[in-house]
């Protein structure tokens, strides 16, 4: 049974005073905490299995592999994967894994003329490199809008999605908005012939994922938003896309046979692992989702449903906030970006700081969508498995504050 | 963690945001010599600073923006600190300024003036950079003359 206040125990940070104040974290979407099982793991393998791995036959070094690896199955099994360890990848983050099918399958398999479809939603991971293969392939971009809800426009994606398509890389779920209809856009992707990456490092989080019903061809997210460490992400990919693709990075742990001229490769995934990984931070990802798949992550959406879905409306019943993004639930994971008044995200923030909440105020890495929505920036709050309604409560009370300070009904109007 | 904490009011002090709600020397100049876009990627803060030199005065200057209060405070006073300045006393006041911004302990610099209450920003540091994009602006504009962009480094 999901019970949030034995959450909590385990999560050593929530005991910390901010500005002599209980910590109220509520920047989740950035980064999440990591609970004491997620420490231990790490402690523990640098205490006692810390070798490098893939090259040394001694006893630690085997036990090292052993344990990075055995966390190639749990992932695979975490996400539905039924290639098994083979489709899984490990980089340091969704922004690593994203730039390795953009260079490794992009350099190949992009032409001239050929087609990237986007949505004018998605984090500059997902677009930065994009643009930097299409520019040298001569490949072109195209751009999926969001209405003025910030829904998905579902009426673009037949004219946006076609025959000139190869790849179509969307967010599972945005940052800032809500949760893309990718089903659709997979299937539509497919028939074209196109293959469809997805951005899920707003999803694998928060609700059960799993990539054979989605039947994404890629799939990437990052460990350390899942209460994972800093410094190891997942790229899950079909191993036969793997295959077909020439390696990203060059050096060890990623060859075969190596001449003076030439080298062959490893078999996936090692042939795109080059160099000694993360290893310790990958050994904390299998802790994490250890802890994820105990709490259930099916109790992990209601929790976080349940949470956003009070937070909408504590927030909505202030008359000066505006909410960006759909208002049911069901379409949004537990982020809520908004704006109170004509006072500034910045400066939202910073009242809101003072009460010990944490929550962000800025363009969330995401500023063609920022331009769309015309706002130059928004605060955000997102949630975890650990946030709780008094949290938001405590958010509200500040968020009045900062009404009180900026005189929210006389601030200048932007512009 | 044994040390005072700066306090919200050290930050927001009412000459601030009384500049933040009813700015100075905002629009634009018909003929300026100078004009800079600033920008702040951080947070996307945005000031468009034009000056009207004459020989070794400023004579006018005018802003536009958009951002967090701190940011248009600051551009606010500082338009109001160097009109009618000459380009040497100007210059003076960008260091001192900055030098207040980064040192907020110190003595503040009676050539400041009401500029003082800009020191507590200091002591938050992910704010200062919002205080300093308008001097930035001020500093490349009276090197430069015509368009000019600035980008704040993070």
């Amino acid at each position: 049974m999901f019970d949030v206040v034995s959450v909590r125990k385990d999560f050593p940070i929530l005991q910390r005073q901010v500005h002599g104040r209980p910590l109220v974290y509520l920047d989740n979407a950035a980064t999440t905490q990591k609970p004491r099982q997620v420490l231990d793991a790490l402690m523990y393998y640098y205490e006692n299995t810390n070798a490098n791995i893939h090259r040394s036959n001694h006893t630690l070094g085997g036990e090292a592999t052993d344990a990075y690896e055995a966390v190639r199955d749990k992932v695979a099994r975490f996400i539905g994967s039924k290639y098994g360890p083979q489709s899984i990848v490990f980089t340091r983050n969704t922004t690593e894994a994203i730039n390795l099918v953009a260079n490794a399958w992009g350099r190949k398999f992009l032409n001239a003329g050929d087609e990237i479809v986007l949505t004018i939603s998605e984090h500059h991971s997902n677009m930065i490199p994009w643009q930097l293969i299409a520019r040298e392939k001569g490949a072109q971009l195209r751009y999926i809008d969001v209405d003025d809800e910030g829904r998905l426009r579902r009426d673009e994606l037949a004219e946006v999605i076609g025959p000139k398509t190869k790849m179509v890389a969307v967010a599972h779920a945005s940052n800032v908005l809500g949760i893309n209809p990718v089903a659709e856009i997979t299937a539509l992707a497919h028939q074209h012939g196109a293959l469809v990456l997805l951005d899920a490092a707003q999803s694998v989080p928060h609700m059960p994922v799993d990539v054979s019903a989605l039947d994404c061809d890629f799939l990437a997210f990052s460990g350390h938003k899942m209460c994972g460490p800093t410094g190891a992400g997942v790229l899950y990919a079909r191993p036969e896309l793997l295959d077909a693709m020439p390696p990203f990075l060059g050096g060890g742990s990623m060859i075969s046979r190596v001449q003076l001229e030439e080298a062959t490769w490893a078999d996936v995934p090692s042939k795109f692992e080059a160099g000694t990984p993360d290893i310790a931070d990958v050994v904390g990802l299998g802790a994490a989702v250890e802890y994820l798949e105990a709490l259930g992550m099916e109790n992990v959406r209601a929790h976080e449903k349940d949470v956003t879905g009070y937070a909408l409306e504590r927030l909505s019943s202030l008359p000066e906030v505006k909410i960006y993004g759909p208002m049911n639930v069901e379409e949004r994971i537990g982020v809520v970006s908004f704006n109170y008044g004509d006072i500034h995200p910045h400066d939202v923030g910073q009242v809101v700081d003072s009460f010990g909440v944490a929550i962000r105020g800025a363009h969330h890495c995401a500023q063609p969508l920022m331009r769309r929505l015309d706002c130059a920036a928004t605060a955000r709050a997102s949630f975890y498995v650990y946030n709780t309604k008094a949290e938001i409560d405590v958010l509200v009370e500040a968020l009045q504050e900062a009404g009180r300070y900026f005189k929210v009904e006389q601030a200048p109007v932007a512009r | 963690m044994n040390y005072s904490e700066p306090q919200l009011d050290d930050l927001y002090r009412d000459l601030i945001l009384d500049h933040y709600r009813n700015p100075r020397n905002r629009g634009t100049l018909e003929n300026p010599t100078a004009k800079v876009d600033g920008y702040n990627p951080l947070c996307g803060d945005e000031v468009e600073v034009e000056l009207l030199i004459e020989g070794d005065v400023i004579e006018d200057v005018a802003f536009k923006g958009r951002g967090c209060s701190i940011s248009q405070a600051s551009t606010s006073m500082m338009t109001d600190a160097v009109k009618g300045r000459s380009k040497a006393e100007a210059e003076s006041l960008i260091a001192s300024f900055k030098h207040m911004i980064t040192n907020p302990d110190d003595e503040v610099p009676p050539e400041l003036g009401d500029l003082e209450a800009l020191q507590g920003v200091g002591k938050f540091h992910v704010r200062v950079k919002c205080a300093t994009l308008a001097w930035n602006a001020l500093e490349q504009g009276l090197r430069e003359n015509g368009t000019s962009h600035i980008v704040e480094e993070n």
